[in-house]
């Protein structure tokens, strides 16, 4: 893997100046709901495929059991605003509520699932997804296999759409932000050491269970809290909506697509993937379902076989090659030529017994 | 009440032994490529699916209809090997694989849905009602014959395994892809074969289990989490720890089914989440091949 | 001489292979010892047991007089001894320079300005914000070595610093081994490059079978008799040690190929 020219920072504010004007801008220009209910929808899923990332993207531990949090926190939200009898805008204030929720399932669930190797984890979030369906289904307190709905909100319905918008808006800005952070931290640094050689981070001091725990728990909160937001504004909850086989695939992929493990990337593949399967939802051969499972593991399987590393990174690769056509001498991070006192950089005559890079 | 418990743990050990053949196809691919093949369970349905077929369509017998169906997923397996598994490499090769066959089982699911829609369906045949009355309880047939051609099967398997140069092969393959490499096996052909080998056996476990529940495109979940759970219990890559663990499971899946017929699945999970807790690497680990 | 780090009687076992058998080993403070021996005498397995890696089944390890025994890695790197890998180890995906502060992490404050010396000091300087992983295979091995260094060790483990790496590299490593040295660093150092191990190191202990058959100078060592037997095999070992010398590894190496 190379290292990455680095763009200056001047223009890489800029265009993230012009991405939120754009983002804040839009329902005002795009009034009509069925296009909001677009931008809604794929800001919630910036949020969840983020929040996702968060633990995910940085520890190398792939979680396809996140439905869990966004399903318990749409029924969080769905219970407590039924039996406590909250309505109207009051509801939002049960959000940090769903986010302790969502924290309260990540703490035992992590515990036991991040003791075992990754494959295994992995099997782990599948079961534990599969029994929060099953209780969905059969507790009457979750309404079964109806599901829950939720009250009406008294807003003009032909403005229904653009509070939920600025607020799923608030949401991803705030998720995103905190992954930059994230990244930047000393606890970002771990993270990703954990992912490289958990064994060799350990060994030097780095408190494993404990920081992958806390990412855990901080991504399950965030899902949760989106998840109850969804809730709202779709207005119900149903054991198979909420606690979705294809939600935590779909997140996968929006991640994967647009660079796994990277800020941008999980932002960029929920606005490509999200938009385009609610649209797909509404072409009528492909509802039902199985249409969009299928081209959901199609599309799958084309970006994890030949386009692993997500399309940010291998296409910025690609545009740099474009750019030198494959000369190295333009790349700042090529091999550097040996100064006189530093025998770093002999990798012609090294008689390495591994390579360099691969393995 | 006693005879209801005998009953169920009858029929949990037989039908256990079914499933233990569909986990010993899982977890031989696991052990020989490092694969979680979490298609398994959508392919049971997909060789069920096919029996079906065979049986409607074209009234082959169910049994005979697997002379068909065994070569038929063995191919598939090949195929699907061949095209999205073996291009997958690196340190991360396994969670990797994990994703991919999910997203193979995705489009089963889809596929088998699109073609014999959501309705369930479930295969029959003469001697799939009779039952074989035994002191105190009866004893459907189709299970009694589904277990004995289990058992015939994970015994061919084994033989394969321990007595055959491709065996031998296999084993190398598990033990050390490296050496096995240097020593001249080609270690491709070896995963094609193996992953063909472990979904071949998802015909004869799809064909047992359509015969003995309804099933449609959905079934395959609760297949795949009963199989993923067995697996681990027994030690990935441990054959006789899929055995045993199938056939305890299954066993008391049964016997639970008795008084919480809705909730007897959890006793997968939570016998999952409990090993794990004390030992991560399941009961027998991948040690117990070598020991064989 | 105190002796800084020690073990005492170290039993290892793996199935029905006894990788150590009673090791008992001295490293004084402020030297530089080696530790040679055929391919399978347990070197690696002792640096393992003696950082944690691994479990004794008994015998005891000592540092500065303290029983460290059995004590999980990371609290060993803490106490103060620092341990690099025969297959280097280095976080790939992130730079240089992070893997320097991950290594310095447990500690509070700033580390970047002594992670900038520190890969000056070995050579990598210009490459802190270089993925690790694009790094060749002798760069990583002195990343491996600086990022150690970070947490201000008494003591540095290297386990075949010189390992498939080019003369020059070779000479670079034995330069800043030696210069910690002068600093005060005590170090322990597994090689099978005889040259490297007789030119820098004041004492050397030779490992066979997991115990230990010889120890003390290197020239006095490379001329016991036991010593060359381990390496050799009996019959060779009445051959003259000079042309033991460059050929001792190889030889050894056939000799003793399972590991």
């Amino acid at each position: 893997m190379k290292g990455s020219a680095v763009k200056p920072v001047s223009v890489r504010l800029g265009g993230l100046a012009v991405l939120v004007a754009v983002a804040i801008a839009f329902p005002q220009v795009f009034t009509n709901p069925a296009v909001t209910n677009y931008g809604v929808f794929a800001l919630i899923f910036v949020t969840v495929a983020s929040a996702w990332n968060i633990f995910s993207g940085h520890t190398g531990y792939i979680s396809l059991g996140h439905a869990v949090f966004f399903g318990s926190g749409a029924y969080a939200m769905g219970i407590a605003a039924k039996d406590w009898n909250i309505n109207g805008t009051t509801v939002f204030a049960l959000l940090p509520l769903c986010a302790a929720v969502g924290a309260a399932i990540a703490v035992p669930f992590g515990l036991i699932a991040l003791r075992v190797r990754r494959h295994t984890f992995i099997v782990i979030t599948i079961a534990v997804f599969f029994i929060f369906q099953l209780m969905a289904f059969n507790f009457s307190f979750t309404g079964g296999s109806s599901g829950l709905s939720s009250p009406f909100l008294s807003w003009p319905s032909s403005g229904y759409n653009t509070p939920f918008y600025y607020i799923a808006l608030g949401y991803a800005a705030g998720t995103v932000t905190i992954a930059w952070l994230i990244r930047r931290s000393r606890f970002g640094l771990r993270l990703r050491a954990i992912r490289d050689d958990e064994d060799r981070a350990r060994g030097l001091g780095v408190k494993a269970m404990r920081v992958k725990l806390t990412a855990f728990v901080l991504s399950g909160a965030i899902t949760a809290m989106i998840g109850a937001v969804w809730f709202y504004y779709i207005n119900q909850v149903e054991p198979q909506t909420g606690f979705d086989p294809l939600f935590d695939l779909t997140v996968v992929l929006m991640a994967f697509l647009g660079g796994y493990g990277t800020v941008a990337g999980p932002v960029l593949g929920a606005l490509v993937i999200e938009p385009l399967t609610l649209w797909l939802n509404t072409q009528s051969q492909f509802s039902g379902g199985y249409l969009s499972e299928i081209l959901l593991g199609a599309v799958f399987l084309v970006v994890v076989l030949f386009v692993p590393r997500g399309v940010i990174p291998t296409g910025g690769e690609w545009l740099t090659w474009l750019r030198t056509r494959g000369r190295p001498a333009v790349l700042p991070a090529g091999p550097p030529a040996a100064a006189p006192d530093a025998p770093a950089a002999p990798t012609a005559t090294d008689t390495a017994v591994g390579s360099g890079g691969a393995r | 009440m006693a005879r209801q418990i005998y009953e169920a743990v009858v029929d949990g050990i037989l039908v256990g032994g079914v499933y233990a053949l569909m986990a010993v196809g899982l977890t031989l691919i696991f052990g020989v490529l490092d694969i979680i093949n979490i298609a398994q369970g959508v392919l049971v349905i997909l060789g069920a699916y096919l029996s079906y077929s065979l049986s409607t369509r074209a009234h082959i017998d169910l049994f005979v209809g697997l002379l068909i169906t065994i070569p038929a997923m063995f191919a598939i397996g090949v195929v699907i090997h061949w095209a999205f598994i073996r291009r997958l490499r690196g340190t991360e090769r396994t969670s990797m694989t994990l994703l991919v066959t999910y997203a193979v089982a995705l489009i089963v699911e889809g596929i088998l849905y699109k073609l014999y829609g959501a309705n369930n369906v479930q295969l029959s045949a003469s001697y799939t009602t009779g039952s074989l009355h035994l002191p105190g309880f009866y004893l459907p047939y189709i299970y009694l014959y589904g277990f004995l051609l289990a058992i015939v099967l994970v015994v061919a398997i084994y033989l394969l395994l321990y007595r055959s140069r491709f065996g031998r092969s296999v084993r190398a393959t598990m033990q050390d892809e490296t050496a096995a490499r240097l020593i001249g096996i080609d270690v491709n052909r070896v995963a094609a074969l193996t992953f063909g080998i472990g979904v071949a056996v998802t015909a004869v476990g799809g064909m047992v289990y359509g015969a003995t529940n309804a099933f449609n495109a959905n079934s395959g979940y609760d297949l795949i989490s009963r199989l993923l759970a067995i697996v681990i219990l027994g030690g990935l890559g441990s054959i006789g720890g899929a055995l045993a663990a199938s056939v305890f499971m299954i066993t008391l899946e049964s016997v639970v089914t008795i008084w919480y017929p809705t909730w007897a699945i959890v006793v997968f999970y939570a016998a999952l989440v409990l090993v794990l807790l004390i030992r991560p690497n399941g009961f027998f680990g991948r040690k117990a091949v070598r020991a064989q | 001489m105190t002796a800084l780090l020690r073990t005492a009687g170290v039993r290892k076992a793996y199935g029905g292979v006894q990788a150590l058998d009673g090791a008992t080993i001295e490293v004084a403070e402020g030297t530089v010892a080696g530790l040679i021996g055929p391919n399978g005498s347990g070197k690696t397995t002792l640096f393992n047991v003696i950082t944690g890696y691994e479990r004794a089944d008994a015998g005891d390890v000592y540092f500065a007089d303290r029983p460290i025994t059995n004590s999980p890695p990371d609290k060993v790197f803490a106490a103060g001894i620092g341990r690099t890998f025969q297959l280097t180890r280095i976080f790939p995906r992130l730079t240089v320079l992070e893997n320097m502060l991950v290594a310095a992490q447990h500690k509070r404050g700033n580390h970047r300005r002594r992670a900038h010396e520190l890969l000056a000091f070995v050579g990598l300087g210009r490459h802190a914000s270089l993925l690790a992983g694009s790094l060749s295979y002798g760069q990583r091995k002195l990343l491996e070595l600086a990022y150690v260094l970070i947490a201000d060790p008494a003591v540095i483990l290297l386990d075949e610093p010189a390992g498939g790496v080019n003369p020059t590299l070779i000479n670079h490593i034995a330069g800043r081994i030696r210069e910690l040295n002068d600093q005060g660093t005590t170090f322990l150092i597994v090689e099978h490059n005889m040259e490297f191990v007789m030119g820098l190191c004041a004492t050397v202990t030779v490992l066979e079978s997991g115990a230990v058959v010889a120890s003390g100078p290197p020239d006095i060592v490379r001329t016991d008799k036991r010593v060359l037997d381990a390496y050799l095999g009996a019959d060779l070992a009445d051959d003259e040690e000079g042309d033991a010398d460059g050929a001792e590894s190889r030889e050894g190496d056939d000799e003793h190929a399972s590991e």
